[in-house]
């Protein structure tokens, strides 16, 4: 197991850094040119500014000179400074990281609260209303478009009932609390600030349910899909032959099973919740990662990009880890000697 | 009249045409229904410049923001351009894009995966290390970085969408065609004297098309949501060019003249649907346990 | 026979008709039996005749679109077919258990053996969770396991099929029901396991008084533990009545074809080695043919047999479905034509095939990379001949690497060590370039109908494939040459223009054969070519492949887990245990007078339709079950089973050395176990 385990992390580790290599490569060789993004007509127009633009940038050495100092910077836990912001990729990073964190794992735990059992009925019911509704949810939330969701929310629960907050993380008027882990669900209620819990749980309510509405579907059709998998095969007729009551077959043989996908499928849901927060950041104001790498995107900010790049591929190895290592826990097929 | 009378008449009135027809809608209804909205859209981009009541990017700022009505169906936007007219017109984009990058994509992704399926070895293990590499960034960063590289243009979207698109398909071939390949008639044709680019091409990948054809068409709906948000992002298409997702995001401030986004998100949901439809029918029709019932 | 006591089952009229969009099925229609306390009845028949059906109808654990249509079936008073389904699962497992075919699938592989055991238990409150857990591991102790306990926290998939199928009837035990339905229970089994399973069904029945249904489509195995028979066909009973007189002397003409159409053990071929067969195909259950069902395939039919005719006794406790036997006629045997028995392998000549300590290793996945591989030796140094026009048997059972033995001979995979000579040219290493031109040599029939035909070609493309590949035919030639191999294996021209899917089985183990004679080889290897067929068909593919051996001049290399076909139509037989030969000798040799204890053991498991003899028969009952090929036993692989074991057999590996011209056996004590 821990030899299974030292391995997997090795290659955990190279995948991550193989990842910020193409990175690396694919905004190093295409003809998009930070200088006159950042520079504007004007400077870039002057050779000397632009020469020590790239100078004080390092864009001047060679690409491979441009990577090892990347690396280096990396072992000892430094991941440049963003051409955009001036500041630190790691404080950015870290800025930015926990209104993410808080809005994707919100979005998540909704979407599995919501579709699992969802998923778990409509197969135990098959072919009846709450079955074609579980359906119609798992459809709409997979085909919607994110960014249009987002519009009709906010236009109906914010613009016309004001039932909800509109975009931002608070309200103008409250105050964040101060910053210990940069979760305002968590920092309000340690600073005692009970009205700014609750503003930024407000606040949370639309964006999250947008996020999670796509992965919800994923979630509700997968579990549906794996429970009537398990519903067919011979181990059930066998349960059923034992005499055991309906709902023992179902939540004690066919719902082990049926989880194993879901499990792959949930990680995998969750990694992108984390990564994937763009279209809902930018129309919710939202002040996470996702707004920090479209823009630095938009701004071929290769130091910030780097490092985001580095982190989302780093969330994707562990994930991808923790799927595996959960899965030897459910699967005593796939659980090592 | 005995139980095996009634099971008989029962079953003749259960044969009969009209309840035949009912199986087959209840089956395939929903299939034939996401047909016929593609189809719709399809006709509507091919016909665009025809049907469509007005020129699609002329500006009118004194018509501008007017609502739903007879002259204008679905109102117009902020530059008094036409709403329906824009979004016939974004069906032409929205399609091709989808068509292009899942058909491209499907094909550059099998072909690698089954070749290296067939071959194992290491050409197996460094495909599917590719695969986890491509995974590991999410489609909209990559296509952002890259967009954002080559410049925002449609070609070059379509392109960043490419490099993220190949592997799904590339995995999926990969475990079709390691289904197939202990099945034993391949095996058989291997005794018969056949080379190895006969069995994967003739024999193997024939068998192996079902699958992929469903992950195609659950997939169109996909590309085309990405490439929208890429749009609504600004990294899509360039101005004045009708795109449902940068149509959305023209209209996305626009709280009170809802007609400007609703109207192409819609049309966004629609086709995405349509495609699902499509794709479960598709995959009902292949799985003959589905299909027994 | 019948005492005076109540019947626990009585099923009358059962009507189970599958309603699908192709029709209705009538898979089961109009059967009528009863069942007495601690009875043991069979049920046999080919797939498709009902008896699984029949079976599930009684606990009504039937799926859509089946339906029980008409009929009765009562359980010791209670009318099954209208019970409530709350009620129906109280006697589910409880006072009815059943036991399935697969052990593979049945458990639940994510839940401990232990807890899918007790809660057979608790789910009927007749004991508390701890009880039940004590009472699990005295239920799995009956049933031989070593150690019940450590079963107990088991997982299914670290159990063989044979051990689980153990856990299954502990399961099926566990509540002390009336009565246990076993459908085909040990199909799935090698030989040697189902002796063993067997064994403690019958010893269950005769010390818990559990009456038992036994469903099998094999009737040496319904011989060994029934007190009385069903013969079903096209779901109907045709036959009934105790298998002393129905093996004996079969009053229905499908009974009559079952017993002589498989080979057995206990009577030798007295040179013609073609089996007895009734034509054609059993009749498509969703139109069922007026009158007797079985007609169109009766060598006995008579003009009456267009009426249909009902279930008779015709005698004390035996009825039959047959207008011929109703007035006490009986069936006579079949007539061999006593064909001249010669030998047909030829000494002093060069073998066509020789395999000299040929290996096959498979390097297992690992783990990690930290890890080193870890070896799977399904093939580790064989040697054997085949000599130009006669039939080698290769017989063991799974695991022994008969099957990949073929395929490295076949060249499909590549040998780890050893040589491999074809006709005097050496083609171990030789390049799949090189080796193409023998292709047209030997050719190779497979085990699965199903799998072995590519399901998107047209049975022409299939057969004109190979002739076109090797430029057998001129342009626009094939499709006469494809008509002709359809005509040599008994299929008409119309079938090149259809998809092997229209096909059943057995028609599609003809086109396999018809492929391999398409490229007009001398030598043909099949492997487990009749395993997956009924034993009627069985016998027609077996008589084709004699036919054309005969026409063509060809030379077999036959693969095969079932001893009675490999003795039936080999002149010499190999026997592999987890990778080695153990023995080889011409077939009437080695079934007078086998060496190994291997031999001795496999041919005693080997069930016989004729109960006197099989109570007569001694059983070498082996221990435990084959071991891992990752890593095998030190010296004799068979030692950790063989009741002849000493430590010399663990020290040193015993080699193939000759006992009698012609017979070869690698032991230490060679003839120290014997049943002949």
């Amino acid at each position: 197991m821990l030899r299974y385990l030292a391995s997997r992390l090795c290659i955990a580790v190279l995948m991550v850094l193989l990842a910020t290599l193409v990175i690396f490569l694919i905004a190093n060789m295409v003809p998009g040119d930070p200088v006159l993004t950042q520079l504007g007509d004007i400077a870039a127009n002057n050779p000397d500014m632009v020469a020590a633009f790239r100078h004080r940038w390092g864009l001047d050495l060679p690409l491979w000179d441009r990577y090892w100092i990347f690396l280096t910077g990396l072992f000892h836990g430094d991941l440049g400074i963003s051409i955009g912001s001036q500041r630190p990729v790691l404080e950015d990073i870290a800025q930015y990281a926990p209104a993410t964190v808080e809005l994707s794992t919100i979005a998540f735990l909704l979407a599995l609260i919501v579709g699992l059992p969802l998923g778990v009925v409509a197969a135990m019911k098959r072919d009846t209303w709450i079955d074609h509704l579980a359906r119609s949810i798992s459809l709409v939330g997979v085909s919607a478009p994110t960014f249009w969701l987002a519009f009709v929310m906010l236009a109906v629960f914010y613009g016309a009932l004001e039932w909800a907050p509109g975009p931002g993380q608070i309200s103008a008027s409250t105050f964040p609390p101060p910053t210990i882990t940069g979760i305002m669900l968590i920092d309000a209620p340690l600073a005692g600030d009970w009205d700014t819990f609750w503003d930024a749980a407000a606040h949370l309510v639309l964006p999250s349910i947008v996020l999670a509405a796509s992965t919800l579907g994923l979630i509700t059709r997968t579990t549906r899909a794996a429970m009537l998998e398990a519903l067919s095969q011979d181990y059930i007729r066998v349960a059923r032959a034992k005499g055991l009551v309906r709902r023992s077959i179902m939540l004690g043989h066919a719902l082990p099973n049926a989880l194993l996908p879901v499990v792959t499928l949930g990680g995998l849901a969750y990694a992108q919740l984390l990564t994937g927060t763009v279209l809902t950041e930018s129309i919710f104001s939202w002040p996470g990662l996702g707004r920090y790498t479209f823009q630095s995107a938009v701004r071929l900010d290769f130091p910030a990009i780097m490092g985001i790049t580095l982190v989302v591929a780093a969330i994707y190895v562990l994930v991808n880890l923790l799927v595996d290592l959960s899965y030897a826990a459910l699967d005593p097929r796939v659980s090592r000697r | 009249m005995s139980g095996v009378e009634t099971a008989l008449l029962a079953a003749t009135v259960e044969s009969g045409t009209g309840a035949r027809r009912r199986r087959w809608l209840r089956r395939y209804g929903l299939a034939a229904l996401g047909g016929v909205v593609i189809a719709i859209w399809a006709i509507a981009a091919i016909l665009a410049p025809w049907i469509a009541p007005y020129p699609p990017d002329v500006v009118n700022v004194a018509g501008r923001l007017l609502p739903p009505s007879d002259l204008h169906w679905l109102g117009t936007d902020v530059l008094g351009r036409d709403v329906f007219t824009r979004v016939l017109y974004g069906a032409r984009t929205s399609l091709a894009v989808g068509f292009i990058v899942v058909l491209l994509g499907a094909l550059f992704g099998t072909l690698l995966g089954a070749i290296a399926a067939y071959i194992r070895g290491w050409a197996e293990e460094a495909l599917m290390r590719a695969t986890d590499l491509v995974f590991c960034f999410p489609p909209i960063i990559l296509a952002m970085a890259i967009a954002a590289a080559l410049g925002i243009g449609t070609r070059n979207t379509v392109i960043a969408m490419l490099v993220v698109w190949w592997p799904k398909f590339a995995r999926l071939a990969r475990s079709l065609v390691i289904g197939q390949r202990s099945a034993e008639y391949v095996a058989a044709a291997q005794a018969i004297g056949f080379g190895p680019s006969h069995i994967l091409f003739r024999q193997i990948i024939p068998n192996a098309v079902g699958p992929l054809v469903v992950l195609v068409t659950l997939d169109l709906g996909n590309a085309i949501l990405v490439f929208a948000g890429l749009s609504f992002l600004g990294l899509g298409v360039v101005p004045p060019t009708a795109e449902w997702g940068s149509m959305v995001s023209e209209g996305r401030e626009l709280v009170n003249q809802w007609w400007v986004a609703t109207f192409p998100g819609l049309a966004i949901l629609s086709v995405v649907i349509g495609f699902n439809f499509v794709g479960d029918g598709i995959r009902d029709w292949l799985d003959p346990h589905a299909r027994r019932r | 026979m019948h005492d005076a006591a109540e019947p626990i089952l009585r099923v009358e009229n059962l009507h189970t008709w599958f309603f699908t969009d192709g029709g209705v099925v009538r898979a089961v229609d109009g059967v009528s039996f009863t069942l007495h306390p601690g009875e043991t009845l069979g049920i046999v028949g080919e797939s498709g005749s009902g008896k699984s059906v029949t079976a599930k109808s009684i606990i009504r654990l039937l799926d859509e679109p089946a339906r029980i249509v008409e009929g009765t079936i009562s359980f010791r008073g209670r009318d099954m077919v209208h019970l409530s389904d709350e009620a129906l699962r109280e006697i589910r497992g409880a006072e009815i258990a059943m036991v399935f075919q697969d052990p593979m699938t049945s458990l639940n592989p994510v839940l401990r053996i232990g807890r899918q055991l007790v809660e057979t238990m608790t789910a009927h409150r007749r004991f508390g969770a701890k009880a039940a857990r004590e009472r699990g591991v005295t239920l799995l102790r009956r049933m031989g396991m070593a150690t019940p306990e450590r079963a107990m926290n088991g997982w299914p998939h670290r159990f063989s099929g044979g051990m689980r199928q153990r856990v299954m009837l502990a399961m099926g035990f566990a509540n002390e029901p009336t009565l246990l339905i076993a459908d085909e229970p040990t199909t799935a089994l090698d030989v040697t396991i189902q002796a063993q399973i067997l064994d403690l069904l019958r010893e269950l029945n005769a010390d818990l008084g559990t009456a038992v249904i036994l469903i099998s489509h094999d009737l040496g195995v319904i011989a060994d533990v029934c007190s009385r028979v069903l013969v079903m066909y096209a779901g109907e009973v045709v036959e009934e009545g105790a298998p002393e007189d129905l093996l004996s002397d079969p009053r229905h003409p499908y009974t009559w074809a079952l017993l002589h159409a498989a080979p057995r053990l206990d009577q030798a071929n007295d040179g013609d080695r073609r089996l007895t067969t009734i034509e054609g195909q059993p009749p498509d259950a969703r139109d069922w043919p007026a009158g007797c069902r079985f007609r169109a395939r009766c060598p006995f039919a008579v003009a009456k047999c267009v009426e249909h005719p009902d279930l008779l006794p015709i005698g004390e406790d035996r009825a039959a479905r047959c207008w011929v036997t109703q007035d006490g006629a009986t069936l006579r045997p079949p007539t061999h034509a006593r064909a001249v028995g010669e030998a047909r392998t030829a000494t002093g000549v060069q073998p066509l095939l020789e395999v000299r300590a040929l290996a096959k290793h498979f390097e297992l996945p690992r783990d990690s990379f930290l890890e080193p591989h870890r070896i799977l030796r399904a093939v580790d140094g064989v040697d054997f001949d085949v000599f130009p026009g006669e039939t080698v048997g290769l017989v063991g059972e799974s695991g022994c690497g008969k099957s990949t033995l073929a395929r490295v001979v076949m060249r499909l995979t590549e040998p780890t060590e050893g040589r491999i000579v074809f006709d005097g040219q050496d083609i171990t290493h030789m390049s799949q370039a090189a080796i193409r031109p023998l292709r047209r040599r030997m050719q190779m029939i497979f085990q699965d109908p199903y799998g072995s035909l590519n399901p998107r070609m047209m049975v022409g493309e299939i057969l004109s494939g190979p002739l076109r590949l090797h430029g057998l035919v001129p342009a626009g030639g094939a499709r006469e040459r494809v008509r002709e191999l359809l005509d040599l294996v008994g299929l008409p021209p119309a079938a090149a223009a259809r998809f092997p899917h229209e096909f059943s089985g057995g028609q599609r183990q003809r086109i396999s054969i018809a492929r391999a004679l398409a490229v007009e080889p001398g030598f043909i290897i099949g492997d487990e070519p009749i395993s997956a067929l009924d034993v009627n068909i069985q016998a027609q593919i077996i008589n084709l492949m004699i036919g054309l051996q005969e026409r063509l001049g060809l030379t077999y290399l036959f693969i095969a887990h079932d001893l009675a076909v490999v003795r039936h139509i080999s002149d010499r037989i190999v026997v592999l245990y987890l990778g080695r030969v153990v023995e080889t000798a011409p077939s009437q040799e080695l079934f007078a007078r086998p060496l190994h204890p291997y031999t001795n053991s496999l041919i005693s498991a080997v069930p016989v339709p004729d109960p006197h003899l099989a109570r007569r028969r001694r059983r070498i009952a082996l221990q435990g079950e084959v071991p891992n090929a990752v890593d095998p036993p030190s010296g004799c692989r068979f030692r950790t089973r063989c009741p002849a074991a000493a430590t010399r057999c663990a020290e040193e590996t015993p080699s193939l050395t000759q006992a009698a011209p012609g017979h070869f056996v690698a032991c230490h004590f060679p003839g120290s176990v014997t049943v002949v």
